[in-house]
């Protein structure tokens, strides 16, 4: 997190009652919002509410021990991160500090209390190359000079949003190239602003952008189903909502590593340490599949898991959208995962609840609305204030208790966002995965999307979608009827759309998260793989009408190769499904 | 240390005092009732001149002439070597006759949260010898893996099993004396004396307790003392894991005393209430306690944590296991309809999960094929329990040869897979012996789930199915 400077701290004030995270004060001079630093240890926190001389403070760190008498001191500035070169491949707590900064200062693998520390390296020296020069005029946002930030990303310098007003412009003084650090001045304009790498941002507050475009190339993700049925835009947004052991991680960790996104933006918000170890153990070691560089080099990490102080959990989802909005300002798609943003939610029920507020439903607060909404509503995409174009996508996990939909966050998040991949228990239990149910899932975005198929991919992708959908609808009314009568006392024909639909599901819809192989699939052979089950369908059906019993279709051994494509290896696919297609083809017309 | 008599409401669990020098957050109290006993407490919320006690020992017996006194510590436990082979109570005070404990060191028992930077990723298997956890839902070093439950089924005898059995094989074959040592630490509460001599009776015979630390909190122990039991139990973990380089495996029991606990408090406190009544910071609070299971870079031991907890009215959505499912990394569902089935261990794999199994098993661990089998034991397995419903309906008459070939998959999977008593301990190739001997009833093609390589290797066709038909 950004750290204030020693002048910055006003007179203190003092603690008059502690409740677990939150902290009242009396006599402190703070604004709204403002970082306040609490009692002997300094414990960080941000003032949320001020009514008289009564201040409260919630505390990012725990509070056990802390005792009305106490002095809390302001640093007189908003809770703000720090933007610059070094936050990718770096993992930070819910206020930015890095923990293996904390680690390393805390001499332990314990988070001890009362350590700060700034959110990018102050020491560490760029390579920084102008992109203007001398004499050239600028405006907000403007693009300084880059430093290869990663091997995966140039960082670009700009001109801070609160450096100019919005129409404003200013004149380069000097500009140099050459090692800096990131509190040194690398341009300097003709107002006296001195321009260094680092910039301080607060977090609550959207960064600046000069308008909103309707979202029209979609967020490549290498999962068939949500590439296949229920595509996501960049600058869109999504939810997962789905009971424990559903996969809501598993889906929000294949998106990290696999969509074609720039910059991924990761937060843990109230969940599992050894899901964000797996993480970082991971993702040095994954290329990346648009680069072939280690994921980790377009990976920002926020790790603020379940049992570390609740107040940081509620601000862990700001510090990484402020974040993301810093590298869409640079012209980059950046996607961002918080999972789960039920768990954010719940921080803020906390909160609320120890400021006796009036509870709303189920007892959050009656802001959650309004919470959820300006959060999902910077995703988005973007013309820059400095005319380029990036975007932020925003999905976010929702866990609902017991797995009821109904409950208020997951009807809150479904009321903003435009995509919805429900994930669901019985399909996890079978091991179907991912478990996205596929009768009530949704993607707004499919229209829009579809040109970009059609001209990147095939020129039938929305007709081979369609017969898709057609024949898993017509599975689920058949279904039904299966239940009471079971399957052989359908006609023909039905049972033959059962048995093409369950390669759609096992085929098609499953795809193993955790096979080399498997996890990823590109548009090209999600397509193929379609086409696969299609041929068989042609096949089969004209091998029905020309009277071959529906259990002889049934019992041709080229057919159960269909669940095999996805395991094979990309290159091969092609061949594999044509090799398939031959085969089936002249095993059924063998039949007649 | 100052003393007080400003004692100005009791009301449940809860007392409130009036003080005239600031009390810390979470602090430890003592109160002296006027008949001499002295109860302990801890600062729920302290603001100037008063400050709300939780007492652990239930406030029975204190009046407005009791004495408070601050100790001007949060609670600490004192740790050393020598808890092994002890029994304390809830509080962590010695019940069985033994040496004063001098510790080694006093530690606060809300323990700092470990560092996820600093976490080192379980994945050394463990083999509990029981087919239905390391077949199908794998436990590795540093997991928690929770035990769902109902009253009266046999969650016990497999907590006893699994830590009577738990090895991790490479060791065992290893040369490496040095490797670290086994311990157990067992964390009880609100259990009743009939169950807790039945833990206590099987440390004691297996000799298990030399290497354990009990911490019992019965029936009839006070309820708020169950908020404490299971930090006192990990905290003592910690310490025998991180500093002392043990592997430790912690038993909780039973995990819905503990959130009862925290509901009783809850509600005295007037709090608004979650969802059916328990605390809106239940999910954090559970949070505490799971999460202080892991490894740790750089260090040798671990928590392993195997919390049990009974499903009120074998409702898996209720806030106690559902809360629980979304902090532990899996679970292990014992199972009402096995168990009057005679299935012993009666753990229903398929709605049970061990989400940690995927880098613990597979070549060089378990076994190349282990990850295949699984999944396609599962899927048959579900498929013919499906098929199970029907049957009732239509007649076994009425369904395909296929369909019966999986309704005889699931009847055998049960009874030889997952039936194998408490006292058989299966190491993994057996396991997965038995596992292939199910999937070879099966036609080759139906396993689509399993790498062709395995099938070759492993798949027993007809003449070698007779031989190992009847074992
Ligand atoms: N796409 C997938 N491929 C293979 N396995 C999967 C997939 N998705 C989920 N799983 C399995 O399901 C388990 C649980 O998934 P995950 O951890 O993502 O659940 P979750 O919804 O995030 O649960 P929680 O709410 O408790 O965090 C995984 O450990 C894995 O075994
Ligand atoms: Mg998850």
């Amino acid at each position: 997190m950004s750290q204030a400077t020693e002048s910055d701290v006003t007179e203190d004030g003092v603690i008059e009652s502690v409740s677990g995270p939150v902290v009242k004060a009396v006599d402190l001079d703070a604004r709204m919002n403002d970082v306040v630093y609490v009692g002997h240890e300094g414990l960080m926190g941000e003032v949320i509410e001020i009514e008289g001389n009564l201040t409260t403070i919630q505390v990012y760190e725990e509070t056990s021990g802390v005792s009305p008498g106490q002095p809390v001191e302001s640093t007189g500035a908003p809770l703000s991160v720090d933007l610059g070169p070094g936050m990718l491949d770096t993992i930070y707590d819910g206020v930015q500090r890095p923990l293996d900064v904390l680690e390393d200062k805390m001499g332990s693998a314990f988070l001890d209390r009362g350590v700060d520390s700034p959110g990018i390296d102050l020491e560490r020296t760029w390579e920084f190359t102008p992109e203007v020069e001398e004499g050239d005029e600028v405006g907000r946002g403007d693009v300084l000079g880059t430093v290869p930030e990663t091997e995966s990303i140039e960082h670009k310098v700009m001109v801070p949003p609160d450096a100019l007003d919005e129409d404003e412009t200013a004149t380069i003084s000097a500009i140099e190239s050459g090692n800096f650090n990131v509190t040194e001045t690398v341009a300097e304009l003709d107002n006296g602003e001195e321009v260094t790498m680092r910039q301080e941002w607060p977090v609550r507050k959207q960064r600046p952008t000069k308008s909103k475009y309707t979202p029209r190339t979609p967020l490549v993700s290498g999962q068939r189903i949500l590439d296949g049925l229920f595509p996501i835009a960049k600058g869109g947004t999504a939810a997962i909502p789905g009971p424990f052991g559903s996969g809501k991680t598993v889906t929000q960790q294949s998106l990290a590593k696999f969509s074609d996104a720039d910059i991924v933006v990761y937060i843990g918000c109230g969940e599992r340490g050894n899901e964000m170890t797996e993480v970082i153990d991971d993702f040095p070691e994954l290329p990346d599949p648009q680069t072939g560089n280690p994921l980790m080099a377009r990976t920002c990490l926020i790790a603020n898991t379940s049992n570390m102080p609740v107040a940081a959990r509620e601000s862990c989802i700001y510090t990484g959208i402020t974040i993301a909005e810093y590298y869409r300002d640079m012209g980059y798609d950046v996607a961002l995962m918080a999972d789960s943003t039920s768990r954010w939610a719940e921080a803020m029920r906390e909160i609320s609840s120890r400021l006796e507020e009036m509870p709303g439903e189920e007892g959050y607060p009656a802001y959650l609305a309004a919470r959820l909404a300006q959060f999902y509503e910077r995703a988005g995409y973007y013309e820059n204030t400095n005319g380029t174009e990036g975007s932020i996508t925003a999905i976010g996990a929702v866990s609902p208790p017991g797995g009821d939909f109904s409950e208020p966050v997951t009807q809150n998040t479904l009321r903003i966002v435009k995509t919805f991949w429900a994930l669901d228990a019985d399909l996890a239990e079978r091991r179907h995965f991912p478990a996205i149910n596929w009768n009530e899932s949704y993607s707004l975005y499919r229209d829009q999307l579809d040109d970009w198929f059609l001209e990147n991919v095939a020129d039938d992708w929305p007709e081979l979608r369609q017969w898709a959908i057609d024949v898993l609808d017509e599975e689920d009314e058949l279904q039904e009827i299966v239940q009471l009568v079971g399957k052989d006392a359908l006609p023909e024909d039905q049972q033959l759309t059962l048995e093409v639909a369950r390669y759609l599901r096992e085929a098609y819809l499953q795809q193993n998260g955790l096979d080399e192989v498997d996890r990823y699939s590109p548009p090209e052979k999600t397509y193929r793989i379609l086409q696969g089950i299609k041929s068989f369908n042609d096949e089969a059906f004209e091998a029905l009408d020309a009277g071959v019993p529906v259990e002889e279709i049934q019992s041709i051994e080229a057919a159960p190769r269909l669940n095999r494509i996805g395991t094979t290896p990309d290159d091969e696919a092609d061949e594999f499904v044509s090799e398939i297609e031959e085969n089936l083809t002249e095993q059924l017309r063998e039949l007649y | 240390m100052k003393e007080y008599k400003t004692i100005t409401e009791i009301s449940g669990p809860l007392v409130f005092a009036e003080v005239d020098e600031p009390v810390g957050y979470d602090e430890i109290v003592e109160i002296e009732t006027p008949d001499g006993t002295t109860k302990r407490g801890q600062v729920l919320e302290t603001s100037e001149g008063l400050v709300a006690i939780q007492v652990f020992e239930g406030t029975d017996g204190i009046n407005r002439d009791a004495s408070v006194k601050f100790i001007g510590e949060t609670l600490q436990m004192p740790v050393t070597e020598d808890l092994l082979g002890r029994v304390l109570d809830g509080s962590g005070r010695p019940i069985d006759d033994g040496p004063d404990i001098v510790p080694e060191e006093r530690r606060p028992i809300v323990g700092e949260a470990i560092n996820p930077y600093s976490r080192e990723y379980p994945e050394e298997f463990i083999q509990t010898g029981v087919s239905g956890i390391d077949g199908m839902n794998t436990l590795v070093r540093g997991q928690k893996l929770p035990i769902f439950s109902s009253s009266g089924l046999p969650h016990n005898e497999l907590a006893l099993q699994i830590a009577r059995q738990a090895t991790v094989p490479e060791e065992e074959e290893g040369d490496d004396e040095e490797g670290s040592e086994f311990a157990v630490i067992f964390g009880a509460m609100g259990i009743t004396a009939e169950e807790a001599n039945e833990f206590m009776e099987d440390f004691e015979r297996t000799g298990a307790l030399e290497r354990s630390v009990v911490f019992m909190n019965l029936a009839d122990d006070p309820a708020v003392e169950r908020t404490v039991t299971p930090r006192l139990a990990l905290t003592t973990a910690e310490y025998l894991a991180f500093d002392k380089g043990y592997h430790v495996l912690v038993i909780l029991t039973d995990m819905t005393n503990y959130c009862e606990a925290l509901r009783e408090i809850g509600a005295a406190r007037e709090e608004v209430p979650g969802r059916r009544g328990y605390p809106g910071y239940m999910y954090t609070n559970l949070a505490t306690i799971y999460e202080r299971a892991g490894r740790i870079k750089g260090e040798d031991g671990s928590i392993t944590q195997i919390p049990i907890l009974t499903m009120p009215s074998n409702d898996i959505t209720h806030p106690i296991p559902d809360l629980t499912g979304y902090i532990t990394e899996g679970q292990i569902i014992v199972d009402p309809d096995l168990n009057s089935k005679g299935v012993e261990p009666p753990i229903n794999v398929l709605p049970s999960l061990s989400r940690l199994m995927d880098d613990g098993i597979g070549e060089g661990l378990t076994r190349g094929d282990h990850g295949d089998v699984s999944d396609q034991l599962y899927a048959a397995y579900a498929e013919g329990e499906d098929l199970r419903d029907l049957v009732n309906i239509v007649g076994r008459e009425a369904l395909s040869e296929r369909d019966n070939k999986f309704l005889d998959f699931a009847e055998r999977f049960e009874r030889e897979f997952v039936e194998q008593g408490f006292d058989a301990n299966r190491d993994i190739e057996e396991t997965l012996e038995v596992g292939w001997d199910l999937l070879s009833m099966l036609p080759k093609q139906e396993l689509n789930r399993i790498g062709e390589e395995y099938i070759e290797e492993y798949y027993q066709d007809e003449e070698a199915e007779a031989v190992t038909a009847d074992d």
